[in-house]
């Protein structure tokens, strides 16, 4: 059997930017900045005590209010990167006009969203629990609010959604790895459709102090977050954690022209590696994210010389200058046609959330024909004929995108993605 | 209506989330309340907090409805 085509007929988000992918991306295309210092717990004696928060508020201008997607009192049950999830598919599932009622519809819909680390915070507060208060106190809750694929399960409970139930945990390659796993689910005829994404709620104590503890994170702009996130500038000293989901519907290319979906673009290639080198640090050849792209762009059918807009991993840490190390070796001559951005300049890294809405911006991008731009970029620390889209976003034809995502671990995953014209 | 009653109720009403009026004497948590055998445990497990007792597995079983919880917290209290 031969691979099937697969497309994207609706996305949803909960990004630092807004809650809902139109308000995110408007704000992303007109520059908008979400680094801000932490002011919902204790930052004092943090390292980093910035991030890019989700806009929390009452649910009108595009700001996040959880109980518009989840019961106050089953919020309770479940850590924010479900609730984050749940928002985010709902909102998808609703772009898509996707709402199966029919057995066969229900067995042909499965869902594939993954997490990075997961209800850390709640983890640490059970454990907090079973010391202070001994075992007969924790919740029953304290497990299926904390397992990453409870967000996979609790948005199948609510769209009952009965086709495969998965998902992925590959650090800041979850997002990139669930889209591109949940795609050849369909290709492969064991779905037709696919809810997939990334979730992320890592913005708490525990995380931004072992993040800062294995050197991740920026620590030196706390007193100007807005400027902290600055991928391949020469200022960069890490990464600002970001939180957040974003979800999107796959579907079948028949299947969807058969009910007369929109089509935001079509998942044409994707690729995989390990780096096999260092638990936090990328190989520094590039090696792995070089073999990655080459793969994802293999299985397209295309050649580097296709590619008009990569959206970088770019997480403002040293590792940028390795990943366009890899991308100019990927496409050679072909580096001044190509315009790649980090979007997390604006919103941050949301880890295991992070591949799944910069998929999203990379069908936006082919959709408005534009490439939102990479904050910050003031004094560049690397020399290259690709352009970086600096402070302002550029309008240009964007047919085919590259999305990157590379993670601890050494697992990298990329997507590309192009137009669909209806042939 | 006795002040464990009134406690019982608060609880009920916070954890599952459902209206005042619903929640008599001989509401079942499960049956007539929406909860699951899930949220039953914790309702258990506040009524322990709420009350300062310990509620055995066994007689968390038999714990059925608001009145039942009353019942065992007074005969527990008294």
């Amino acid at each position: 059997m031969g691979m099937r085509r697969v497309v994207i007929t609706g996305t949803g988000m909960v990004s630092p930017l807004g809650c809902g992918t139109e308000a995110s991306w408007s704000r992303l295309i007109a520059g908008g900045n979400a680094a801000r210092r932490v002011t919902e717990f204790e930052v004092e004696d943090l390292p980093a005590k910035i991030a890019c928060r989700i806009p929390f508020g009452d649910g009108s201008d595009g700001t996040y209010n959880a109980d518009d997607w989840m019961e106050p009192k089953e919020q309770r049950k479940v850590d924010p990167f479900i609730v984050y999830a749940m928002a985010a598919a709902d909102m998808a599932l609703a772009d898509a006009g996707w709402k199966p009622e029919s057995d066969e519809d229900q067995v042909a819909t499965g869902v594939l969203i993954g997490s990075g680390i997961g209800g850390l915070e709640g983890i640490v507060e059970g454990g907090y629990t079973l010391r202070d208060k001994g075992p007969r106190r924790l919740s029953p809750f304290f497990i299926p609010g904390r397992l990453i694929n409870l967000a996979s399960g609790q948005v199948s409970i609510r769209h009952k959604l009965r086709g495969p139930n998965h998902s992925v945990v590959t650090a800041c390659s979850t997002g990139a790895h669930a889209i591109g796993d949940a795609s050849r689910l369909i290709a492969l005829g064991d779905a037709d459709v696919m809810v997939a994404g990334g979730t992320e709620s890592p913005i708490c104590r525990i995380s931004l102090a072992g993040f800062a503890a294995c050197k991740a994170l920026s620590t030196q702009h706390n007193d100007n977050p807005e400027k902290a996130s600055r991928p391949y500038d020469a200022d960069r000293d890490g990464f600002v954690m970001g939180e957040g989901a974003g979800i999107v519907i796959l579907e079948e290319l028949e299947h969807a022209k058969a009910r007369g979906a929109k089509i935001y673009a079509e998942v044409v290639g994707y690729g995989l590696s390990g780096d096999a080198f260092h638990i936090t640090a990328p190989s520094e050849d590039g090696d792995g994210a070089y073999r990655c792209m080459q793969m994802a762009l293999k299985r397209a059918g295309l050649t580097a010389a296709d590619i008009d807009y990569i959206n970088a991993h770019g997480t403002s840490t040293m590792a940028d200058t390795i990943e366009l190390g890899a991308v100019e070796r990927l496409v050679g001559d072909s580096a001044s046609k190509i315009s790649m951005s980090s979007t997390k300049s604006a919103i941050g890294h949301l880890l295991g959330a992070a591949g799944a809405v910069e998929a999203i911006f990379s069908a936006l991008a082919i959709r408005d024909n534009i490439a939102p731009p990479t904050l910050n970029l003031d004094n560049p620390s690397v020399e290259t004929k690709i352009d970086l889209v600096p402070h302002v976003a550029r309008e240009r034809e964007i047919n085919v995108a590259l999305s990157n995502s590379f993670g601890f671990g050494g697992t990298n995953a990329s997507l590309v993605l192009r137009r669909y014209n209806g042939d | 209506m006795s002040d464990i009653a009134e406690r019982v109720k608060k609880i009920v009403i916070d954890h599952l989330g459902v209206d005042a009026e619903k929640v008599s004497e001989g509401a079942s948590f499960i049956d007539d309340l929406g909860a699951d055998s899930l949220d039953t445990v914790e309702l258990v497990m506040a009524f322990e907090e709420e009350f300062g007792v310990e509620i055995p597995d066994d007689a968390a079983d038999s714990i059925l409805t608001v009145g039942d919880a009353v019942k065992f917290i007074e005969k527990a209290q008294a």
